[in-house]
């Protein structure tokens, strides 16, 4: 009897105490993995962190305190960033940004959802090829077709306008966005589109009542993309402009770099702040507009 | 539908062939043209043949210093973005909680992404007496010279993209998270640990985004410009003086538009190549499901 009661008990024991080692290991082992995303936040996040508590800072204090909170908060360096050192305010730089950013959005994203809807609802001759071509575009390195881009805008009478800037876009320009819609297309079924189409819809009414409304979240991410991308671009403003009183934000603060006289840190360092708001909160209002966004082009593709 | 004329399609897809052909097309033509020409925007462009090519590989000391820090560059940043971004994501997939938050904290730097503001940021915390080296004098260590020593300088702009890994982050935990999860616990029954059930069913499953991340990257990292542009505006000593850079001031600056299309058209060819080699070598080591070659 005995005997058989330790033989029934043992393998339970020793299960039980694996299970507590497995339990304590796992403890571990999620405490080391909380530690290091914690640690990687932390280095991803502070630099962030301290460029908002830097522009609040005195010139003399940015340099010598690596904290967080300032000792004697100034609003300085927004008043006298804002002003520049040209004869415009931050003001028109931000005008300027916001007059790329709204003709480049809404031309990509009425181009893009036509494209997109010919390419995933149509057959057509040379349809093969031109889809090949989108995925070549997807690829191809603009560095390689900008200086002809630039001479056309110059035979243009382009130069020193915004319309280099959006008028691809228009075009079905960024090959990325017409893909991620094309991809997010084959994924809705067309029932709803051939019910509107036996009740006498032609396509365009089937594209802009049934396909536009489902198309919606998707047209969103692209157009948070092409906010933020536009609110970013550097090269392309730096290529096309060249009056001051035409400069986006991108370029007005490279030109404050440049200007700025020595030692009046914080007016760059609050004016590189505002010039991340826009896309900040943008993010944070849309976030999982964005996350979607990018596992969708990405991983389906 | 049926129908339609066989041609409905093309007036949709109309917009993207005229852009292709007026904004991409013909400029990718024009520029392999302008590579052979001296063109300097005062007089129309002067056949030349090869010059410009052999002035490049031949004469051009500032073209292979160029090369090799954008080859350098582009080595030393990829790579370790991949490695960094799967890394962290393998972390995140673990059934953790608050893994929005760490998704979302870690994606912030991706979305400034090329921001100038973030260039500046750059500048400001890798001064010599800026946040960076006073983190490691409150450590006991030595400051560093991150912009004025030429073999660091480099490595300040990688670090400036590698902060931004958070894109390819997010790409890569979605395929995680996409993994069967039967797969694992057939792996756990037989016996199998979690470096080698990493190794034989994460990996080879995950495979399609590791190579679309590497050609993005990639094509991406041999572009740079902002970076070096803001940063250390291609010093010192030109340690960060990429291609593009040279591109843009050999073409906007000098008005040099023959000799820099060629430059641009050399580093077109490399990225090419690197791309061909990828995709031709991807049948060897990307597992496509309900593939029946792997």
């Amino acid at each position: 009897m005995a005997e058989q009661i330790t033989v029934r008990t043992t393998p339970e024991l020793e299960s039980a105490r694996t299970l507590a080692e497995g339990r304590r290991m796992h403890a571990i082992s999620s405490a080391v993995r909380y530690a290091l995303l914690a640690g990687v936040g932390f280095l991803m996040l502070y630099p962030l962190v301290w460029l908002i508590g830097a522009s609040f800072k005195t010139n003399t204090e940015i340099f010598a305190n690596p904290g967080f909170i300032p000792s004697e908060p100034t609003l300085n360096g927004y008043i006298q960033g804002w002003k520049t050192s040209t004869p415009y305010t931050f003001a028109t730089f931000f005008w300027n940004t916001f007059l790329i950013i709204l003709p480049k959005t809404i031309g990509t994203a009425i181009s893009c959802a036509a494209v997109a809807y010919g390419f995933a609802r149509f057959e057509f001759p040379g349809k093969r090829i031109l889809f090949a071509t989108l995925i070549a575009t997807l690829l191809l390195p603009n560095v390689v077709t900008r200086i002809p881009q630039y001479l056309l805008f110059r035979d243009l009478g382009w130069l020193d306008t915004f319309l280099p800037l959006w008028v691809p876009s228009a075009f079905a320009g960024d090959a990325f966005f017409v893909f991620m819609l094309i991809q997010f297309l084959r994924a809705i079924p067309r029932d709803m589109e051939e019910a509107a189409r036996v009740d006498g819809a032609n396509t365009l009414q089937t594209l802009i009542y049934i396909v536009v409304p489902m198309l919606a979240p998707a047209l969103i991410s692209v157009c948070l993309f092409q906010f933020m991308w536009t609110m970013n671009d550097f090269l392309g403003p730096l290529i096309y402009l060249s009056s001051v009183d035409k400069y986006p934000v991108s370029l007005a603060l490279k030109l404050s770099i440049d200007t700025t006289e020595a030692f009046q840190w914080n007016r760059i360092l609050a004016m590189s702040v505002l010039a991340l708001v826009p896309a900040l909160t943008v993010f944070f209002l849309a976030q999982k507009y964005f996350i979607e966004g990018i596992s969708t082009g990405g991983v389906k593709g | 539908m049926g129908g339609d004329s066989r041609y409905l399609g093309l007036a949709y897809v109309a917009p993207y062939v005229a852009g292709l052909l007026i904004f991409t097309a013909i400029p990718f033509v024009a520029s392999f043209y302008l590579s052979f020409t001296d063109y300097n925007l005062m007089r129309s462009p002067q056949w030349s043949g090869l010059d410009n090519y052999t002035q490049l590989f031949t004469r051009d000391r500032t073209f292979r210093k160029s090369l090799s820090v954008t080859l350098l560059y582009v080595f030393m940043t990829v790579p370790l973005k991949l490695v960094f971004a799967l890394f962290i994501a393998y972390i995140l997939n673990y059934r953790l909680k608050f893994i929005n938050f760490f998704r979302t904290a870690y994606y912030v730097p991706s979305i400034l992404g090329g921001s100038i503001a973030v260039a500046v940021l750059w500048r400001y915390i890798f001064a010599d007496s800026g946040l960076v080296n006073m983190a490691i004098t409150a450590f006991g260590g030595e400051p560093v010279n991150w912009f004025g020593d030429p073999s660091n300088a480099l490595f300040t702009i990688t670090l400036l993209r590698l902060w931004q890994f958070g894109s390819a982050m997010v790409i890569f935990l979605a395929a995680l998270q996409s993994i069967d999860k039967t797969l694992y616990e057939a792996a756990a029954i037989d016996g199998a640990g979690k470096w080698h059930t990493f190794v034989y069913i994460t990996l080879p499953l995950i495979t399609p985004v590791i190579f679309f991340n590497l050609i993005m990257q990639m094509v991406q990292a041999f572009q740079e410009f902002n970076g070096p542009y803001v940063i250390t505006e291609g010093g010192p000593l030109k340690s960060t003086y990429l291609l593009p850079l040279y591109i843009y001031e050999e073409a906007f600056k000098k008005f040099d538009m023959g000799y820099a299309s060629a430059i641009a058209w050399v580093l077109f060819a490399i990225i090419m190549v690197l791309t061909l080699i990828a995709f031709w070598s991807s049948r060897h080591w990307v597992y496509y499901a309900g593939d029946k070659r792997s």
